[in-house]
């Protein structure tokens, strides 16, 4: 079948399986490998992406499914080739992963709390990242990058969102 | 050798992980992002019965569906292949890659299917019928060694692979004398790094080169030797490439049996062949399980605690093949008595076949359930002589100007000063308004508690306990390598040998070479070539690349130094001691040095000014021996590692008595791993030991029912610490450089995780003390702790696991 999938702001269609998952879909049809497969049931998050602004587990999800979503992968993030957000900056600041592969995941859920949270509590931060598991680093310096990032966020002179700091995390 | 640490412009200082941009980016390169033109996959049946006959297979139906290419027996790879290594001398207990004849563990891989996709492979597993007689089994250790257990692999004659006892020192004066003995049994359950990307490998033959090409995820001493071996090949017709980026390891991704899986059958079909586990087929037959061991420990010690000597059984449970795993016994002979003054000991290693998946090399190569049983050893005595656990410890520990010391079964320890890192950890702590917390808790209706547990972390691997459990096994050397090439336009590349799962080797290196030669360390490009130009590694493992890797880049950035000072030295006419080094020029006193690009120019272009008899070009490389254990054992002794790091942890804990659920309060762990290279990534290998630790200590067990079927296969059962389990943890450090590497640097792979089991499991007791029950096995579960809270309560004798 047919589908038609808005990644990173692009507009791109695959002919996929009804049983493709979205996870397969992003690696095989398109190419884009920064999601990786874990444990394909649903626990380990290293297949996170963003499905309208919040993590999702692609393995737990078909890709006929992400028609008509937007989808952001880890590739979505940087600014420009060569070029890294702020959180993947901040990553690479507190060395908050070894082996990458559970990273691009975690970024992302990051990515999503900073979204709608630049004042968030280590609580917060804990909260949002529950669902991604780190085999390598004990969480310290991945928790210390969500934190520096969200600093810097304050402090750029970008505008970002009125949420108030305080706001709920949203149930995911 | 020690360089001067005052000097260091780039060791120890705080600088960034090369390898972490591509990683943030999504830009790994995992072996399941390779993919090649024609690729074919694999999808493999596992045996559901524990011990079974391989009655038939009948996959007609299989081979009749689309996209499907092909169906691999145990017998076909068996006839064309010869069988996995087995670390210790029995050869009669072999091991293929699919099941010959019989399946000895439930979720042995017995076919593999191969096709156009995964999907279809799997879809097509499903239609292959095979006819299995059920055989008697065996599960649990104590059951294998009785003479009468059913023999995992008949032809053996029994399930004891290795029983082996040691007497190092007088033990039995030593006991005699004591005043006061204690016996216990302490349980190691079977858990796993379990890293969260599976195994995988791909490979493919080209038929007119000759050639076998292979990707995979893999953290393993030899590893080309190993395929070439069993493939009945020339080992220069395997070529592995080092370029892959390995989604953790943590010692366990020794894929050998799935890489001559696949490499068969792309010989076979002529089509590149890529096998990427499922996590059902990497918990299950992935044969990446851990150390699964019942210590029964005897002490003698005196009325103060000091411990004289010491008695351990460790009885480990195998699996159903032999692999390395006996060889995780062997490792901790090299800190048996932990970091005390211990004058004997008596060591029986025993290590048993059952029907349960095959046991891998996890981290710390046995020495964390060790240091696990040696640190319930210490609060026992504490206990039973009404002493204070820190106090005993102190008692015990060897004292800083004791070293060099050596321990009864042979090893010298190196260097350390256990007492002061204590005295940093309580003065961090303010150890006297813990124990108030812990009061204030308590008295709130909590228990609490704290947990103390001092260790070491032997580093620098050699492989020492080979020839010690294998005296066929004659090896003496774990030699590590490091090639430096500058280019003719003065650019500086470095090539290590050998894949990395995390550990920055790449910023290891380019650190160290920029040190040396103080030139900047990130304009140094460092590349992996495959395993054919590649000199010998023998991979991280054992804690030992920045002793090993590191070594071997500084003397090669030595040698390189030592080059570029000729050449200047012989432009301006002078001895070389006359010349001076500096910031890659060379120059003598008084007058203008000579450029980097100067001297790259002269070595590269201008042989007509090089000192007669010089190779031109500039580029050297070094092979690094193990600093220590060069001589094949002898009377049961050997030296073991080189370098000793230190860890002393502290947790303080609290439990609801109504949930049973241990919560950390807080957690402090003092480390001295010697002078620390990058402190980045020294943290996260000791903050990531600790949660792996936790999970040992509390969540992670590979639980085989009474039926011999593993029941937890999955994330949802075999549980991994999340960011709501493992707490903040505060780390105090020392640094006690080691004499025998280069910057005084010790190892650190696998700190946190050494002694984490230990104090975590010591704060649980602590807590439920009060209550009169106490846990000896691992993993200590919320639902073990609750049930047994409620029992206490209600006045029932608590139940203890076995």
């Amino acid at each position: 079948m047919k589908v038609n999938l808005r990644i990173n702001g692009v507009s791109r269609t695959a002919d996929v399986e009804p049983r493709t998952t979205l996870l397969d879909a992003l690696r095989e049809k398109f190419l884009l490998n920064g999601a990786h497969a874990g444990c394909e049931h649903g626990v380990c998050g290293a297949c996170t992406v963003l499905v309208d602004g919040e993590p999702v587990r692609s393995c737990l999800m078909f890709a006929a499914q992400a028609d008509g979503y937007e989808i952001t992968t880890i590739e979505g993030l940087a600014p420009a080739p060569g070029e890294l957000s702020a959180i993947q900056d901040a990553f690479c600041e507190t060395h908050g992963l070894q082996c990458g592969y559970c990273t691009p995941g975690m970024i992302l859920s990051a990515h999503a709390l900073l979204q709608r949270n630049v004042t968030p509590t280590r609580e917060d931060i804990v909260e949002a990242i529950s669902g991604n598991i780190c085999r390598c680093t004990g969480y310290g310096q991945i928790i210390e990058a969500v934190q520096f990032a969200a600093d810097r966020l304050q402090k750029a002179n970008t505008p970002h969102s009125a949420t108030p700091a305080d706001a709920p995390a949203e149930a995911k | 050798m020690n360089a001067d640490p005052k000097n260091f412009r780039f060791v120890s200082t705080n600088r960034r992980v090369r390898e972490d941009r591509r990683f943030v980016a999504g830009q790994g390169h995992y072996v399941a992002d390779v993919a090649l033109e024609g690729m074919l996959h694999v999808a493999v049946l596992a045996s559901q019965h524990p011990a079974a006959r391989i009655v038939s297979i009948d996959a007609s139906a299989a081979l009749a569906m689309p996209g499907v290419h092909y169906v691999l027996t145990g017998d076909e790879l068996a006839a064309a292949t010869d069988p996995l290594m087995n670390g210790l001398d029995t050869p009669l207990v072999k091991r293929h890659p699919l099941a010959v004849g019989q399946t000895r563990y439930a979720g042995e891989w017995v076919v593999a299917v191969v096709a156009e996709s995964r999907a279809l492979a799997e879809d097509a597993a499903e239609q292959i019928e095979i006819a299995y007689e059920p055989l008697p089994f065996v599960i649990k250790a104590e059951e294998a060694l009785k003479p009468d257990s059913p023999p995992v692999h008949a032809a053996h004659g029994s399930n004891v692979l290795l029983d082996r006892t040691f007497v190092w020192g007088e033990v039995d004066k030593h006991f005699a004398e004591s005043p006061r003995q204690l016996s216990f049994r302490v349980t190691w359950g079977r858990n796993s790094t379990v890293p969260i990307e599976t195994f995988g490998v791909l490979a493919s033959w080209d038929p007119w080169r000759d050639m076998l090409d292979v990707w995979a995820s893999i953290q393993m001493p030899k590893y080309p030797d190993q395929i070439a071996r069993a493939l009945r090949i020339p080992a220069n017709n395997v070529r592995v490439h080092q370029d892959v980026d390995v989604g953790g390891s943590y010692g366990v991704k020794r894929g050998i049996k799935q890489t001559v899986l696949v490499a068969h059958l792309a010989r076979r079909l002529g089509r590149p062949v890529r096998l990427i586990e499922d996590r059902l087929d990497n918990m299950g037959g992935g044969d990446a399980h851990g150390p699964d061991r019942i210590f029964d420990v005897d002490v003698a010690f005196n009325h103060d605690g000091i411990v004289k000597s010491m008695k351990i059984r460790a009885l480990d449970n195998a699996g159903a093949y032999a692999g390395r795993a006996p060889f995780q016994l062997g490792k901790p002979i090299g800190a048996i008595v932990g970091p005390y003054q211990i004058e004997s000991v008596q060591y029986r290693a025993q290590s048993v076949t059952s029907n349960k998946a095959v046991q891998e090399a996890v981290r710390g190569f046995g020495q964390a359930p060790t240091n696990y049983a040696i640190e319930t050893a210490i609060d026992k005595v504490a206990a039973a002589v009404g002493q204070d656990r820190i106090e005993v410890r102190r008692r015990n520990f060897i004292r800083k100007e004791q070293f060099p010391y050596l321990i009864p079964s042979g090893s010298t320890y190196d260097s350390g000063d256990y007492h002061t890192v204590v005295d940093k950890v309580l003065a961090h702590i303010d150890f006297a308004a813990m124990e108030k917390e812990r009061d204030r808790l308590r008295a709130s209706g909590l228990l609490a508690g704290i947990g103390i547990a001092a260790c070491l972390e032997p580093s620098g691997g050699n492989s020492s306990f080979e020839p010690l459990l294998n005296e066929k096994n004659t090896t003496t050397t774990w030699m590590d390598s490091c090639r430096i090439v500058v280019d003719g336009l003065g650019f500086v590349t470095i090539t290590i040998h050998n894949t990395s799962s995390g550990q920055g080797h790449e910023t290891l290196v380019s650190t160290v070479v920029g040190e040396v030669l103080q030139i900047d360390p990130d304009l140094i490009r460092v590349v992996r070539p495959d395993s054919l130009a590649c000199l010998p590694s023998n991979s991280p493992v054992g804690s030992r690349m920045a002793i090993m890797l590191g070594g071997a880049a500084f003397h090669a950035a030595q040698k390189l130094k030592a080059k570029l000072t000729r050449i200047g030295a012989h432009q301006f006419g002078v001895g070389e001691d006359k010349a001076v080094y500096s910031s890659g020029g060379v120059g003598v006193a008084g007058g203008k040095p000579l450029s980097w690009i100067e001297l790259v120019t002269i070595a590269h272009r201008q042989y007509h000014l090089l000192p007669e008899g010089m190779e031109p070009g500039l580029e050297t490389t070094h092979v690094m021996q193990v600093p220590t254990g060069n001589t094949l054992p002898k009377d049961g002794r050997v030296q073991m590692y080189p370098c000793h790091s230190f860890e002393f942890h502290v947790v303080l804990m609290a439990i609801d008595p109504a949930l049973g659920k241990p919560e950390i309060r807080r957690y402090v762990i003092g480390h001295d791993c010697g002078t620390v290279i990058t402190p980045h990534i020294v943290r996260g290998m000791t903050l990531g030991g600790i949660a792996h630790g936790l999970g040992a200590a509390l969540l992670e067990e590979f639980v085989y029912n009474d039926e011999g079927q593993l029941i937890t296969q999955g994330f949802m059962d075999y549980l991994l610490p999340s960011a709501h389990e493992v707490p903040a943890v505060e780390i105090v450090h020392h640094c006690t450089p080691s004499p025998h590497t280069v910057f005084g640097q010790k190892g650190s792979g696998e700190s946190g995780y050494l002694g984490a089991p230990a104090a975590i499991s010591a704060a649980v007791n602590d807590c439920v003390a009060s209550l009169g029950i106490a846990f000896n096995k691992l993993p200590i579960r919320i639902s073990a702790i609750g049930d047994a809270i409620a029992d206490a309560q209600q006045g029932k004798p608590q139940e203890q696991a076995t």
